[in-house]
């Protein structure tokens, strides 16, 4: 039972963490290297506006999230905008540079210790019990809504709203999305936001839930393998990908060595690329493009 | 080789054209070059000595990665973990068999090939995003076996290795050190080079340039692929081992993610698809973070801030990589060509015609 809510609990922090890598793709065809990077900024504007006001944790919560979301935006719009129409190379390198001066930038302001956020923003974290025998503590409990949340929210937005389905046109077929007048430059900069927005919000939950150090960075990075095993341009196969991976991941941990933690995810990746390298849900002419 | 010329120098056959020195002026640099490279450690400090060992070993890895990236056109961001590759190889066969370096060496170098072999694999199948993630896997993997290795016989810091002797004679001196690295360096430009000029070399370009027509033109793509992958890796697996020695002291930690880009980085910086690329690419990204610690002291921060040297360090370091993809996408090699052709054209300063490298 602990072992379920575990996997639970892991696949949404996938689950989460990887529909950024799957906005960004799906949209622009670029795939984000800085994607842990970010998530760390957002964990960190959590902690700025933690200390900034005190007392009022929602406020901070609230401001933290908006912050995220202009950080992407500016992103694209400083950065990955000068790369569109470069080699994908060079724009995945981009990103990969984009991570390494956002990594040092982090530690010149903030230090590279552990810090504590949620102790800033005056809650605590106690445990719940689910069920007979398992437990599961709060802030890994919003985690899971969160996430459910998210996706509910993403699918709805891309169904629905005027902006989704013009992402999604300019995900299929930028020209002609561009011929139809869509501002392909907006598009891009609001799936960056988005992505790092909800980047942002893991990493938050994240540094609550444990701590907020250097590990996120691998968190991150283990999160991509769920991203592509789902199908890097397909949200419902994030999630399908984020479970298979946690899965593995927590029972291969718990059974075999606890030493596998950092590679299960990319076995796995591995697997994935040998037998169906588009991913489960995937477009399979994908392959051809990149 | 072909460069660009003020007028009236004209090729009359094909083995002047792919010549790798073609006129006393290069013959008289090169000269100098050598001359310069065999004085120097009898000249420098042992700090410099140091550095240009650095650079020497680095660059080794870089041709290699210029090699499958730049030439073949077949991204990789394992590269960290090859080179883990060839020092864990002579690591363990140090501590279990105590095996000298010539069984060493060339051990690292056939699991290299192999390793290649399995790095290159995914790439018949793979492109661009999807090959770079799946050696990206592959490097985690290596990685995970050589930490695994080190848990598992108790080495929990690392693996320490004696320098390699021959009878009684020890190579753990710097100087000689520099000769024997600026040796296998060059020995590796001149075979990469040769290599380049060669049927194989011609495959991999044309594959990097488009695959359908390679293909079209009698090329095996799969064949050139593999074969760029093999060739890189047993490279930079011999790269790997000589660190090991070079070092002393082999460890998982060494081998991070970071060191992947930074080669990636001498790739990029340098300019791709150009062997002197790789080399200068090497010699900025290893000088590099020494000079930012050099301004830092110079500017009187680097005492009080010494914590924070690595953080400034990785800062400046991203900071550099995006203004070159930004704005030199042609990397350091290109600004050369850049100077190289204001002066032949002096004063003259028309642009150079479109498609002369």
């Amino acid at each position: 039972m602990q072992l379920a809510v575990n996997i639970v609990v892991l696949a949404s922090i996938y689950a989460l963490i990887s529909c950024g890598y799957v906005l960004i793709y799906r949209v622009s065809r670029v795939l984000s290297l800085a994607h842990g990077e970010l998530m760390m900024l957002g964990a960190y504007g959590l902690y700025a506006t933690a200390s900034l006001f005190s007392g009022h944790p929602l406020l901070a919560i609230g401001v933290s999230a908006a912050l995220a979301l202009a950080v992407g935006g500016l992103v694209y719009a400083l950065l990955m905008r000068r790369m569109t129409g470069e080699a994908v190379l060079a724009a995945v390198l981009a990103t990969i540079a984009l991570g390494i001066f956002l990594r040092g930038a982090m530690a010149l302001v903030w230090s590279a210790q552990e810090q504590h956020p949620l102790e800033l923003l005056g809650l605590s974290n106690p445990a719940v019990a689910v069920g007979p025998t398992a437990r599961i503590s709060l802030v890994a409990l919003t985690l899971v809504v969160v996430t459910a949340a998210v996706y509910v929210g993403l699918f709805a937005f891309l169904r629905y709203t005027v902006w989704g389905i013009r992402m999604r046109a300019a995900g299929q077929n930028p020209l002609l999305a561009a011929q139809r007048g869509i501002g392909l430059h907006g598009i891009y900069a609001l799936a960056w936001g988005l992505a790092t927005f909800t980047g942002g919000l893991a990493g938050m939950l994240i540094a609550c839930d444990s701590a907020l150090d250097q590990t996120m960075l691998i968190i991150g990075l283990k999160a991509f393998p769920a991203a592509l095993v789902g199908g890097l341009d397909s949200l419902a196969g994030a999630i399908l990908g984020a479970l298979i991976v946690a899965a593995a991941e927590v029972l291969l941990i718990n059974y075999v060595d606890p030493l596998l933690s950092d590679v299960v995810p990319f076995f796995v990746l591995l697997a994935m690329l040998v037998v169906r390298p588009w991913g489960l849900f995937g477009t399979k002419e994908e392959l051809d493009r990149v | 080789m072909s460069q660009p010329r003020s007028s009236g120098y004209f090729r009359t056959s094909y083995a002047g054209d792919i010549v790798l020195v073609d006129t006393r002026a290069q013959w008289a640099g090169l000269a100098v070059l050598v001359a310069g490279l065999a004085v120097m450690p009898f000249a420098a400090s042992p700090f410099l000595l140091d550095l240009a060992n650095q650079v020497l070993l680095a660059s080794i890895g870089a041709v290699a990665l210029m090699l499958l990236t730049g030439y073949a056109g077949q991204i990789s961001l394992g590269h960290a973990g090859l080179l883990a590759a060839g020092a864990f190889v002579t690591g363990i066969l140090f501590k279990e068999t105590n095996a000298p370096f010539w069984v060493t060496l060339p051990a690292s170098a056939a699991v290299g090939a192999m390793l290649g072999m399995a790095f290159g694999l995914p790439s018949l199948r793979l492109r661009g995003l999807y090959l770079a993630v799946s050696t990206l896997a592959l490097h985690f993997i290596v990685i995970y076996a050589g930490g695994e290795y080190e848990t598992r016989r108790g080495y929990s810091t690392g693996v320490v290795i004696d320098p390699p002797r021959i009878g009684d004679w020890v190579l753990a001196d710097a100087r000689t050190w520099y000769f024997v690295l600026l040796a296998a360096a060059a020995a590796t430009v001149l075979f990469s080079l040769n290599l380049l000029r060669s049927r194989t070399g011609r495959a991999w370009r044309a594959i990097h340039g488009r695959e359908a027509v390679a293909e079209a033109m009698g090329i095996s793509v799969h064949r050139a692929k593999l074969s760029a992958f093999v060739v890189s890796s047993t490279i930079t697996s011999i790269a790997g081992c000589l660190f090991a020695y070079y070092r002393g002291f082999v460890s998982a930690e060494a081998f991070s993610l970071f060191l992947t880009i930074q080669y990636v980085a001498m790739v990029i910086i340098g300019g791709m698809g150009s062997i002197l690329g790789a080399v200068l690419g090497t010699v900025f990204v290893v000088l590099f973070p020494y000079a930012i610690e050099g301004t830092m002291r110079s500017v009187g921060l680097a005492e009080r801030l010494s914590s924070i040297v690595f953080a400034v360090n990785y800062t400046a370091f991203g900071l550099v990589m995006i203004l070159f993809l930004v704005f030199e996408p042609q990397g350091l090699v290109g600004i050369w060509r850049r100077v190289q052709n204001w002066f032949l054209l002096w004063p003259f300063k028309q642009k150079p015609l479109r498609g002369a490298k």
